[in-house]
Order: C-alpha cells, then structure tokens, then sequence
C-alpha cells in the first residue's frame, strides 16, 4: 500500500477529466489545497463543477482556477472575496449553486457515507427550498438535500502517516475531512508525512482509509483577514 | 440619544445565559463578546471552534486560527475543534442556545433578510441560513433605519429570505423590540427615545 507520491501533478496523474466534479476542502484561505489547485491549473482539466464553501481570492486558492476559466460551476456557500467569480458570474459565464453553510458539508458527510439524501430545516421558506421536496415530522417543516459523491476530492491535512491517517490543526480541519469522505478517489496534501505507527491512534481525525493518495510539500498558507491587538490590552 | 454601536452590542450581550454556547456573526454582533461580563459564555465559530478568543497580538497570528469572518484569532483554555460537518451538526442540532446577527430587513412575522441584494450583493449566505434555523433564540442587532431613512422593521421583506419566521428579538439604535402574534412588541426604549419616535421609524406593526 503505497500511497506517497513526490509530486501534486503525479497524484492527480489518471484522475482527471474534463467535466469532472472535485470536492475542495478548506474555509476561506485556511486549510485549503494549495498544492493541488496549483496542479489542476497546469493540467488544464476544464469544465469543472467545483463543491468548495468559497472560491478562493483573485490570485490565490481555487481564484487561480477561475482566472484560468477551468471551473464551469461552483457549489458555494459564501464568494464575496472574489472580484474575478463576480465578473464571471454576472456576465453568465460561470453557475453558481449557493449551498447554505451546514447543508454543504453534511452533503459531503452523507455522499461519504452511502447516504443519497436528508431532511434539514435550514432553507425551508427560502430560495434554497425551490423545487425541492418538502416534508412534515413532528409538526415542522424540513426540505430534501442530496449527498454529494464527488468524482475527486482535494484536500489538505497537517500531518499522515504513510497509511493516510491524518491530523489537521485548528480551525483549518474545517471541511476538509467531509470533502474527503465524499471523494471516490481522496488526494490530500500535507506539511509533514511520518511513518506509521508515530500518531497516537486515538487522536487521528480522519482514518487513512478515505485517502488514496498522498504529497508532501511547503504552503505558503496566506491570511486573509489579519486582526490583532495590542499589547497593553491584555 | 439613540444608541451607538457600542451600546447596542452591550444590550446584545445582557441577553446572553451564563453558561450558554453562543454563535455571534459579523459587524456590531463582534462586538458583543466584549460586554459579556462575568458571564461564562462559550463562543462558537462555525468553521469548526467552540471556545473562541480574542484577536492575536501582533506577530502571534496564526493562519491555521481563524474566525467565521476569516479574521485571525485565538484559542482559550476550553477550545475545541471540529470539523464543518459536525460544527453545523451542533447548530442544526439545537445546542448553540443563542445567535446574535447583523439584518438588512426584519419582517413583523419574524422573517429575516440578511444574505442577499438581487442584482447588487451576491456574496452567499454562509452559514447563517443554517444559524437561524437551529439555534435557541435568534437576536438580530441592527440600526432601525437604511441610509436613505426607511424602516428596515418591515411588514414583510422585500429582499431574499434568510429565515422565515425565524427571529426572537431585535435590537436596534432606537431601542429592543420582540416577534410576537401579530407583530412587534417593544420590549426597551433607548435613553431619550420616545415611543412615537420608535413608531415613526417603524413600518412594521407595533401591538
């Protein structure tokens, strides 16, 4: 079972197709797979339909993939930092799915977990609820989300092992590790891989098991919204 | 005097539990984690943290550490990570008892527009679509008018729903006011707001 490869390019080898569906891990900037989207932009896979809770920044993030008109469409739930996806959207270049934020990842969650649908609460009235079926428990009201199963799923984790056991840190797990279920192959990209058997099995957040391939590299991990306070206010 | 922002937020924050988990959105709800007191109150962020702290010193910033609104922040002695899944898990779930967020229109059924501006804004609805539909109690903090003067108090919402039928409370620069059956009810009046004055900037039903 090697799962190691050296480079993001040879990981995504035999993956890609145009038209395809690819799940993207990552909220904002934080914990996204910079090393992967770099690849998909120099393989110039296009018509992609892209599931991501946003669309990167011009320049950076999956707004590479844009800029290089490679995406068709976005499954989304927040864009607003991007002048680019605007552009493209408004001029109806580019579709737009808006996802409300839960419903997005317990899509991934369910897709990746063989189940092809759930009822949610969250939408019901809303534009979200068109065309959807709508049923009553207990008296309340909830519509009808489909899983998602995703041709490829691109991630990024902070440490594996050589199995694809993986740790991510902080808030960058995010929705990493359900855009990984949902994949039917899952390529993640980490800081540091370490040999099996040097992660405590009981602290593993997402099982190797749902990682077919591997790479190790350097991120350049960019700050969107840099805050911070002074000093004597502590 | 109607309140600034920063009174506002402060009356925001009276309406928290003591040992409650809280979810606050963008803008003036930010601020309202700096009026809770002595209160002991959890913060959730919904891209996968409970227990959110105050923004990093400089040079201690962290780009794996963020809030919702993509700000850098920090971790106290109580945090918890997780992923998407199971972050909107807890808020679909019922166990965040309170969300305090901004509005663009509130209707007097408690109907909430905050997402979107047809043809203007289309930024997304992230996850409050799915903050209003779980949690406890839904607060919305925002100025009683727009720019141009009218009532963001509305009979009905003239812009995308958010939520329907899905806020609490609202409070705003004039005062505090609750959804009840058939309309608005004042709760709280600003220092040296009158009621007619509320009334006056209010289209919504008052009962």
């Amino acid at each position: 079972m090697n799962k190691i490869h050296a480079t993001a390019t040879e990981a995504l080898d035999g993956l890609l197709f145009d038209g395809m569906q690819i799940a993207a891990g990552g909220f904002g900037l934080c914990g996204i797979p910079e090393l992967l989207i770099d690849a998909l932009v120099e393989s110039g896979v296009k018509d992609l339909s892209i599931a991501s809770n946003n669309a990167g920044v011009d320049g950076f993030g999956l707004g590479k993939l844009l800029e290089t008109r490679q995406v068709k469409k976005m499954l989304s739930s927040y864009v607003g930092e991007n002048a680019e996806f605007m552009r493209q959207y408004l001029a109806g270049e580019l579709e737009l799915e808006f996802n409300p934020q839960g419903t997005l990842a317990e899509r991934m969650r369910s897709g990746g977990c063989g189940i092809p649908g759930f009822y949610t609460k969250t939408g019901v009235g809303t534009v979200i609820a068109e065309g959807k079926e709508e049923k009553e428990f207990d008296g309340q009201t909830y519509i009808l989300e489909r899983g998602i199963v995703a041709d490829l799923a691109i991630v990024k984790a902070w440490k594996a092992d050589d199995t694809g056991n993986a740790v991510f840190r902080k808030t960058a797990r995010n929705f990493n590790p359900v855009a990984a279920m949902c994949g039917k192959v899952c390529v993640m990209e980490v800081e540091e891989i370490v040999p099996s058997g040097s992660l405590d099995p009981d602290s593993i957040h997402l099982p190797g098991i749902y990682v077919h391939r591997l790479i190790q590299g350097t991120h350049e991990k960019r700050i969107e919204q840099r805050t911070t306070r002074k000093q004597e206010e502590a | 005097m109607p309140w600034n922002r920063e009174q506002m937020a402060a009356r925001a924050a009276d309406e928290l539990q003591d040992g409650t988990y809280v979810n606050l959105g963008i803008g003036i709800p930010t601020l309202v984690a700096n009026y809770t007191g002595d209160k002991d109150i959890t913060l959730q962020s919904e891209n996968g943290m409970l227990g959110m702290g105050p923004f990093p010193f400089e040079g201690e910033e962290d780009p794996d550490l963020i809030n919702a609104g993509k700000q850098t922040i920090t971790e106290v002695d109580r945090t918890s990570y997780f992923d998407s899944a199971t972050s909107f898990g807890m808020i679909r779930g019922g166990k965040i008892a309170a969300a305090v967020l901004g509005a663009m229109e509130v209707a007097e059924n408690g109907d909430l527009a905050n997402w979107m501006i047809p043809g203007k804004l289309v930024k997304g609805m992230g996850g409050a679509m799915d903050l209003v539909a779980g949690v406890g109690r839904v607060i919305v903090v925002m100025d009683h008018q727009n720019k141009k003067g009218e009532s963001k108090l509305l009979k009905s919402c003239t812009l995308p729903l958010t939520g329907k039928g899905v806020v609490d409370r609202i409070i705003t620069n004039l005062g505090v006011l609750d959804v009840v059956a058939g309309g608005l009810a004042i709760v709280e009046l600003a220092e040296g707001v009158t009621e007619q004055e509320l009334r006056d900037a209010t289209e919504a039903a008052i009962v």
